[in-house]
């Protein structure tokens, strides 16, 4: 059962660069950030990374209107990722299809609105809406999706702070390999942007990025970096276990690997290097592989000054035994931190390099900070390799969760003959 | 406020709360859920819209006198009044 082999079959995605893989793709090669300047309720206008996706593509207004924006991202991600994948609902037992979607938050846009609106009525909570409790339990967006498309399966999401999207894909396997669903639509999205609080935390926290250029803004691994840019975004898988899709015909994007999900059990906040080294040590221990077999790495780093030198400590000493270092990118320098999404938009950013063999850079490095200057760091351009058979994605947040997931190329075994 | 005033500001909070539908054939006197795609969780949206944008209030016994476009305009249209 554990070496039930998984692959991703279709992907949908919106990103602040991006509504769909191919654009998404063609904007991280071509040096395309998607971040712009937004009004922040009581704090005016910050760098965020908003998507520009048409929610009624796929909704109806009322819908729209009755939802969550992560919901409403959700929707749009499963439809396209479907479609993407080939898959006919219709045609399927919608109670074996498994909705797993990672967030980091949910919530937080209704309750800031609810609140903002009752402050508007001398906070007489009679002004307060029915559609604040369905709109917040944990489980809205997954479950907006399963009432989109009918799905009567398992839907429910995955709360990881910023290692969600991560683990929207490695539940997926997992409940695949338990035999639970036949079929599951698993990665993670965010609705940040649309709160005020987020970014009144991390200014707080003396971690919110501020540049008069909002392009400029998310810029891991340079010197003059100065936080996170919020931003939204969903990026939705199609999952199954091998022998269905190929039974089936599926286009294969790649084969899950391996991964590993551990805590720092440290602090609040700050990360912990040596966790997240041991972290990207065990998922490659999952996989069977050795840091040799791994040819990309997709940092977290969120262009923050602290956390993006303890992640370049933590991936040196990994892969410091390495001849040849692996190519090492960050797609945050793009589209800013979605949060819950975070994780499974940069690795759709990565996974055509199985085809054009091209790695996308990290964006906005001027000058590189000299504590994170690694071997194998791809800055500015993309650059072209010669082999891509395993990409590794890290993807950590608060409260020390962290999240290793790597993708491997799928080939085919040779069929056996008695 | 006359009962035509009432009806059509009605129509405008229904508007917003189901955007989907066409509002331009209701008849006044058949029951709004037999001609639009309203459920009850839509009736507390207008019950709302009314506290919100007009001050005014439907106690849960009186829901039913919004059944219909001509029930409203009889319902309502004395809170409007007496309001103004």
């Amino acid at each position: 059962m554990k070496h039930t082999r998984i692959v991703i079959t279709g992907i949908g995605l919106t990103a602040p660069n991006g509504n769909t893989l191919a654009e998404f793709r063609h904007n991280l090669l071509t040096g395309v950030s998607g971040i712009t300047m937004k009004e922040v309720r009581y704090m005016g206008q910050w760098p965020a990374g908003l998507c520009n996706y048409d929610p009624l593509k796929y909704q109806k207004k009322k819908d729209v209107r009755i939802g969550t924006r992560a919901g409403s991202i959700s929707i749009y991600c499963a439809r396209e990722a479907l479609a993407d994948a080939g898959v006919n609902l219709e045609a399927r037992d919608k109670s074996r299809v498994g909705v797993y979607l990672g967030i980091t938050e949910h919530g937080n846009v209704e309750t800031e609105n609810e609140v903002y609106n009752i402050s508007q009525f001398k906070y007489d909570v009679k002004f307060w809406t029915h559609h604040h409790n369905p709109r917040t339990v944990a489980n809205s967006p997954a479950g907006e999706v399963s009432l989109n498309l009918g799905t009567t399966g398992p839907a429910y999401t995955i709360g990881a702070a910023c290692a969600a999207g991560n683990m929207g894909l490695i539940h997926a396997a997992q409940m695949l390999r338990l035999d639970e669903v036949d079929l599951a639509i698993a990665g993670g999205v965010s609705e940040s942007p649309q709160t005020f609080g987020i970014f009144a935390g991390f200014k707080s926290q003396n971690a919110l990025a501020s540049h008069a250029d909002p392009t400029k803004a998310s810029r891991p691994f340079d010197k003059a970096r100065n936080g996170i840019v919020i931003s939204e975004g969903g990026c939705i898988y199609t999952l199954e276990r091998l022998d269905d899709a190929v039974a089936r015909g599926a286009k294969i994007y790649g084969e899950i690997a391996g991964y590993c999900v551990n805590s720092d059990a440290t602090d609040y906040v700050l990360p912990n290097p040596e966790r997240q080294a041991e972290c990207v040590r065990k998922a490659l221990a999952s996989a069977g592989m050795t840091v040799d077999d791994i040819d990309i790495v997709n940092t977290h780093a969120t262009s923050t000054p602290q956390g993006d030198i303890q992640e370049c400590q933590a991936i040196a000493a990994v892969f410091r035994e390495r001849k040849e270092p692996p190519a090492i990118n960050n797609t945050k320098s793009f589209i800013g931190h979605a949060m819950g999404a975070a994780g499974a938009l940069e690795l759709a950013g990565n996974l055509p390099s199985f085809d054009d063999l091209i790695v996308h850079p990290t964006i906005n490095v001027d000058e590189l900070d000299p504590q994170c200057d690694i071997p194998g760091l791809v800055l500015n351009r993309p650059r072209a390799v010669k082999r891509v058979d395993a990409i590794l994605n890290n993807s950590f947040g608060m409260l020390g969760i962290n999240s290793t997931l790597i993708i491997k190329r799928y080939i085919a075994q040779p069929i056996r003959t008695p | 406020m006359t009962k035509e005033d009432c009806q059509k500001l009605v129509i405008d909070i229904i508007s917003d709360i189901a955007p989907d539908e066409n509002l331009s054939d209701i008849k006044p006197e058949v029951r709004l859920r037999d001609q639009l795609q309203l459920d009850s969780m839509d009736f507390l949206d207008i019950v709302m819209e009314l506290r919100k944008r007009h001050g005014i209030e439907v106690p849960e016994a009186d829901y039913m006198q919004l059944a219909s476009l001509e029930s409203c305009a009889n319902y309502l249209t004395p809170k409007f009044q007496t309001r103004a």
